[in-house]
């Protein structure tokens, strides 16, 4: 490994540490409720977009289905603490190894399957997902479940007269998902992985394994997107199946990656860090008239960066740092 | 219905399918046309059957300025093409329905008793309404016109050929823009046309498109990308799924029929029907 490459990583992971510390600190000075809430999302959807990234932007294996993972990871925790008074935490692990074990289920056959032919699958499984819900009675169907009150406790993971312990978890399962890619960059499975997506027949032919790379990545990305899924369930203290698995969530977990640097270590942070008080803030100040000005306001931005930044926000700096490399 | 949904999923096809390009507003062209539609009727009186022409040729000329204002960039894009179209059509879909918001409000609307809807033919004692079955007529002539434009024609075959090798078409003379502008238009036509007839019996709201659209990306990659008959022979397909599985499962559930075919014919097929990708 040429030295470089070390020291980038060992700069990236202080860098990542730094943040981590600084962003603890933010809500000593953010006492407004709403922009903790904005925070706590932004930290989530950083989080979910960082675990999509793993199957869809290493990998190249493009999902627009993770909202199933997410809706199953919130189910899980929320029928499990509803109907058997099993605590979130265990639910949380339950609902993450279930979504795995699915993730893995379906890529047995999904994997054939190229391009388009694969997005529209994995949109296709999710929705199937949505619709099912919608009509379990038993798990409430299209109504949902509210989660009883029980108090606050870290035990029950349930907290209503302060947002921070839901800020402290989400900066936690950001970092993790952060901390799990960069680790993931520099081991076999990620370049592998990175073979795979480039050029699947020269990858085979050269030893990998194809198809269990793209299990592993499928497994992991599932397994935490899930975990967002029964984090965003005891956040909300509601769910109902639109709402955490509908397909708009799928985008919404791309988007920050595509807008970021789809591919890259800080793609969905930075992606996330952007759009989704973007996306708060032009609702809640313009959105208001209810005649979807937000929505065009929103839309435009969105065609505007994609159209001028394919690469991603993350391509402004390594376009500065490459020049600096040459020097 | 099989039928329209084919001709939905026509239009797509001609953009997805023969271009390759991923148009993620296509449920939205489908909403503005039925709008279009709606307006036609109600200040001009004009029956949706009637002005469906007029519909197809004002969303040719928004396929035509989508493709050229914002499409012809996102093709251009080196890296990760696939999702800076997603992304960039996703946006203006997102656009599109704030639009109809703004301008149309978001009530749901509906076109009161068309000139000759509620009434129904009996065909060898099968009793059907009308205005689907003019729909139903009006898919197969478009899709037949649809087929021989695309092998017949010289447009058709510089529209394949430029798919294949943009390169190389431009040393023959073709202008890529020129032609990808005119097949984005006639897609969009399409959708006018399959939109013009809809409205005549459905609720017209901003959010119209995105339920139909799914089903036209799932019927366009059952049929198979690249192939017209697939498209057609797929929209029939998920129109029979469709009724069978509101027989057999609660209405509510009668789209799950249409994905798992899908996903048993990709799994047996990983090209589609008929698809040549």
């Amino acid at each position: 490994m040429d030295k470089n490459f070390t020291a980038r990583r060992r700069r990236d992971l202080i860098i990542a540490a730094v943040l981590a510390a600084l962003a603890a600190l933010a809500p000593l000075f953010v006492r407004d409720v709403y922009v903790q809430n904005i925070l706590i999302l932004t930290l989530m959807y950083a989080a979910l977009s960082q675990s999509w990234n793993i199957l869809s932007g290493y990998c190249g294996q493009i999902s627009l289905g993770h909202a199933l993972y997410f809706g199953i990871g919130a189910y899980t925790t929320e029928l499990l603490f509803t109907k058997f008074g099993v605590l979130p935490w265990f639910g949380m692990v339950g609902g993450g190894v279930i979504a795995a074990l699915i993730a893995m289920g379906l890529g047995y056959p999904f994997f054939r399957l190229r391009g388009h032919y694969f997005v529209i699958a994995t949109i296709v499984i999710a929705e199937i997902g949505l619709l099912l819900f919608q009509n379990w009675e038993w798990a409430g169907a299209a109504m949902g479940i509210t989660i009883p009150v029980r108090g606050d406790s870290w035990l029950k993971f349930q907290f209503m007269r302060s947002k921070l312990p839901y800020f402290y978890f989400a900066l936690g399962l950001c970092s993790l998902a952060w901390f799990v890619t960069w680790w993931l960059e520099d081991s076999k499975w990620g370049f592998w992985w990175r073979a795979v997506k480039d050029n699947p027949e020269a990858a085979e032919s050269l030893g990998v394994v194809v198809f269990n790379s793209k299990m592993g990545a499928a497994a992991v990305s599932a397994f935490l997107v899930a975990i967002g899924g029964a984090f965003y369930a005891q956040f909300l203290a509601y769910i109902d199946p639109e709402s955490v698995m509908g397909f708009q969530f799928s985008l919404l977990m791309a988007l920050p990656a595509v807008l970021g640097g789809i591919g890259t270590l800080w793609g969905p942070v930075l992606g996330a860090a952007i759009l989704i008080p973007m996306t708060e803030l032009t609702r809640s100040y313009i959105g208001g008239s209810g005649r979807g000005v937000d929505l065009i306001v929103y839309g435009t931005l969105i065609v505007l960066i994609s159209l001028a930044l394919p690469q991603g926000l993350v391509s402004l700096f390594s376009r500065t740092k490459s020049k600096g490399a040459t020097r | 219905m099989g039928l329209l949904y084919g001709l939905i999923a026509v239009g797509l096809a001609l953009i997805f399918g023969l271009m390759d390009v991923v148009n993620f507003a296509h449920g939205e062209f489908l909403m503005i046309a039925m709008y279009v539609s709606f307006f036609l009727f109600t200040f001009f009186a004009i029956a949706p059957l009637l002005s469906a022409p007029l519909v197809a040729a004002a969303l040719f000329v928004l396929g035509a300025v989508v493709y050229l204002l914002i499409v012809r960039f996102a093709m251009r894009a080196k890296a990760n093409a696939g999702m800076v179209q997603i992304f960039s059509t996703f946006g203006l879909a997102i656009v599109m329905r704030g639009l109809a918001q703004f301008f149309f409000t978001p009530d749901y609307r509906s076109i009161p008793q068309s000139w000759f809807g509620g009434k129904t033919i009996s065909v060898a004692g099968i009793f059907l309404p009308e205005p689907q079955l003019i729909g139903a007529l009006v898919s197969i002539l478009a899709f037949a016109g649809l087929y021989f434009f695309i092998h017949r024609t010289d447009f058709g075959r510089a529209l394949e050929a430029t798919r294949e090798d943009p390169g190389a078409v431009a040393l023959v003379g073709i202008d890529k823009n020129r032609v990808f502008a005119l097949g984005w238009g006639l897609g969009a036509a399409l959708v006018g046309l399959a939109g013009a007839i809809m409205a005549s019996f459905f609720y017209i709201y901003p959010d119209v498109g995105a339920s139909f659209a799914l089903i036209a990306y799932v019927t366009v990659a059952l049929g198979g990308f690249g192939s017209v008959f697939g498209a057609f022979a797929g929209g029939i397909i998920v129109g029979l799924v469709e009724a069978t599985t509101a027989l057999v499962l609660p209405p509510s559930l009668k789209s799950v029929g249409i994905y798992a075919v899908y996903l048993l014919v990709v799994f047996i097929r990983p090209r589609g029907l008929f698809g040549s990708m």
